[in-house]
């Protein structure tokens, strides 16, 4: 195959070229060196958006194969397997970013001998391996079928149900722990975030953004693999995310009411400014325009309300993991451009799996063909290769 | 019976002994540099302060509950019963929730290390194990910081309130904050001027139940939760099951 420099291939190089930079900085100099973190800052960029940000972009994974195989809801069958894949590269592609934040990856495994289940961290630690290995299953099929091999898959389908509960029950516990992390930080954390119920938060934001991230992907990889559009199932995602939208909207009013913040919040502010923001990316503008039924029939409309969604959780995560304590350490918190690439660096690597993923497996059925056949299709659009897709 | 260390900053001169005590006993290097240094680090676990003419002491406060123990995936914290707060530096992963977690932030990280590890006071457990003091108290020429069972340097705090009311601010620091700590400080301008967290902002709660409320709920959560999971599972298909069964009969009966 002729390789052709387009402007996304381009940008994929450079992306890589400077994670690749800020990779050797980081084990070759130390963590005072690749990041702006400090004694007073000791969660950055890393813990903010690579784990907090990163395991509600792939709660899609659990949210689909819960409708789908747990209440049933054949009429969504066609993106369990990309929601899958996309968690499955997801976590794998977290772990490998927790890699570059702790300080000593090397003793990761101590999590499985030296046990606390007091914390938090532990809970979520155990969780998160185990969840990895359950997407795993859950993605094997896809290579089985690929190489046509019968067997295993028969296996898997006999522990498929075991696989969906326990898939269900391990995203339940680990997503809205990821939310009872800060529950032991009541003086440091500002309280526009500070608040008992960060754990039902967190659980509701990742259904909310894992129903929006589906949206999202379904349409992107329309674009992006020729595919044909399936309305209906995105029509049928909007609706279910409006309804999300509503009870995580009804779930952060009561608890600003009950604590009594509302007089509060609407006080402009430095965190205020970023809470409106919050509340407006991921409440204001996509209810608004999913409670039209224009928006929510067309494929553009359902996309930016699901964009929106996105953009809002991702700055109410980094609300509670970054501005939320600037307060308290008295100064602001800013990362490094090394920490930026290798987050970018990250994202990247998951746009270029995904696309492999898609090129040689059978993720989407209905475009499967016949291997022989397959690739001749492969070279006839050339044009569109894997690295091409990093990004549109 | 759990030992404590007694600050009491009216009688502090600042000769930064404790300082040098400090730096010598966890084999720290000291100079001139890091005596000046006016904020906690890697390299100095303890600091004193100064504030018109006044002065106080940080150091980790040993707390009777501390939350970096409780949250510390891998346990490399944990309180002895004699009172300080250790670190088990071959546990530790580096994930850095017992810095984020703590109330007064006293953890640090060697940030410019390849292998980082976590410093900060462990109150001289070795010292204490043989019967000794903590290196800080046994150098203080004034007996600012005294070593001594908690009980006994709680009573002797109140006597010295009791005895000059016009000296001391009528509480001690650490009594009771975040459950009791393993330091005590009395003084006569309020500790929060010297960065210590506000007592009724941290509170009397020992922070790991903050966490603990929720962690101690997953037991039961988790066989609950996997039967409604079940029970829906069982539900949705049945229905799918009965369906067929049904459509089959029919199929049948027209035959």
């Amino acid at each position: 195959m002729k390789f052709k420099l387009t402007f996304w291939r381009v940008v994929f190089i450079v992306i890589m070229g400077l994670g690749l930079y800020s990779t050797f900085i980081r084990f070759f100099y130390g963590l005072g060196t690749v990041s702006n973190m400090t004694d007073q800052f000791p969660w950055g960029l890393w813990i903010g958006f690579d784990l907090l940000c990163g395991v509600m972009l792939a709660a899609g994974g659990f949210c689909i194969v819960g409708a789908v195989h747990l209440f049933n809801v054949e009429r969504l069958h066609s993106v369990v397997r990309p929601a899958v894949l996309t968690a499955f590269l997801g976590y794998v592609l977290f772990i490998v970013g927790l890699m570059f934040d702790l300080g000593r990856p090397w003793y990761i495994w101590h999590q499985l001998i030296y046990m606390n289940p007091h914390s938090v961290m532990f809970e979520v630690g155990i969780c998160v391996m185990s969840y990895t290995t359950v997407l795993f299953f859950e993605f094997l099929p896809n290579v089985f079928e690929r190489f046509n091999l019968k067997t295993p898959i028969e296996w898997i389908k006999k522990i498929y149900p075991v696989l969906i509960i326990l898939g269900i029950l391990l995203s339940t516990l680990h997503q809205s722990s990821l939310g009872s992390l800060y529950l032991i930080m009541p003086s440091k954390l500002h309280p526009f975030w500070y608040t008992p119920a960060l754990p039902f938060l967190f659980f509701g934001s990742a259904i909310a953004v894992g129903l929006a991230m589906t949206i999202f992907e379904s349409t992107q990889s329309a674009k992006a693999f020729g595919r044909h559009l399936e309305l209906p199932v995105l029509v049928e995602l909007g609706g279910a995310l409006l309804v999300a939208l509503w009870v995580n909207a009804l779930l952060r009013f009561e608890d600003y009411f009950h604590r009594g913040m509302l007089g509060q919040i609407i006080k402009p502010s430095y965190e205020a400014y970023f809470l409106w923001l919050e509340l407006a990316l991921a409440f204001v503008i996509p209810i608004t325009m999913l409670s039209f039924k224009k928006v929510r029939l067309s494929p553009n409309g359902l996309y930016l309300a699901s964009v929106c969604t996105v953009l809002g959780f991702i700055t109410n995560r980094l609300n509670v993991s970054l501005i939320g304590f600037e307060t308290y350490v008295g100064h602001h918190y800013m990362p490094k451009w090394t920490e930026f690439s290798v987050t970018l660096m990250i994202i990247a690597a998951g746009f270029a799996l995904f696309g492999l993923a898609v090129k040689y497996l059978p993720i989407f059925p209905e475009v499967r063909v016949p291997v022989k056949e397959r690739f001749r299709t492969e070279l006839a659009v050339a044009a569109t290769p894997v690295l091409g897709h990093a990004g549109d | 019976m759990s030992k404590a260390l007694l600050y009491d900053a009216t009688i502090c001169i600042g000769c930064k002994q404790c300082e040098s005590a400090c730096a010598h006993q966890n084999k720290l290097p000291y100079d001139d540099k890091v005596a000046a240094e006016s904020v906690q680090s890697e390299h100095k676990y303890t600091v004193v302060l100064t504030k018109d003419d006044k002065f106080m002491r940080r150091l980790c406060m040993n707390c009777d509950h501390p939350a970096c123990a409780s949250v510390c995936p891998v346990g490399a914290m944990h309180k002895t019963k004699e009172g300080p707060v250790v670190y088990d530096v071959w546990k530790c992963i580096g994930c850095r929730y017992c810095m984020v977690a703590c109330a007064f932030s006293q953890p640090k990280y060697e940030w410019n290390s390849l292998n980082p590890r976590v410093r900060k006071c462990i109150m001289c457990p070795d010292r204490i194990a043989a019967g000794k003091q903590t290196a800080c108290a046994e150098i203080c020429p004034t007996g600012a910081t005294k070593f001594g069972e908690r009980d006994d340097l709680i009573k002797e705090a109140q006597d010295r309130i009791r005895q000059n009311p016009s000296t001391y601010l009528p509480r001690i620091y650490g009594l009771n904050e975040v459950g009791g700590t393993s330091v005590l400080i009395l003084c006569s301008m309020k500790v929060e001027e010297y960065g210590y967290p506000v007592s009724a902002k941290i509170g009397d709660t020992p922070m790991p139940e903050y966490t603990g409320r929720v962690m101690e709920r997953i037991p039961d959560f988790i066989p609950v939760w996997t039967l409604v999971l079940g029970g829906i599972y069982w539900v949705s298909h049945r229905r799918e099951e009965v369906a067929a069964a049904e459509a089959e009969e029919k199929n049948g009966s027209k035959q």
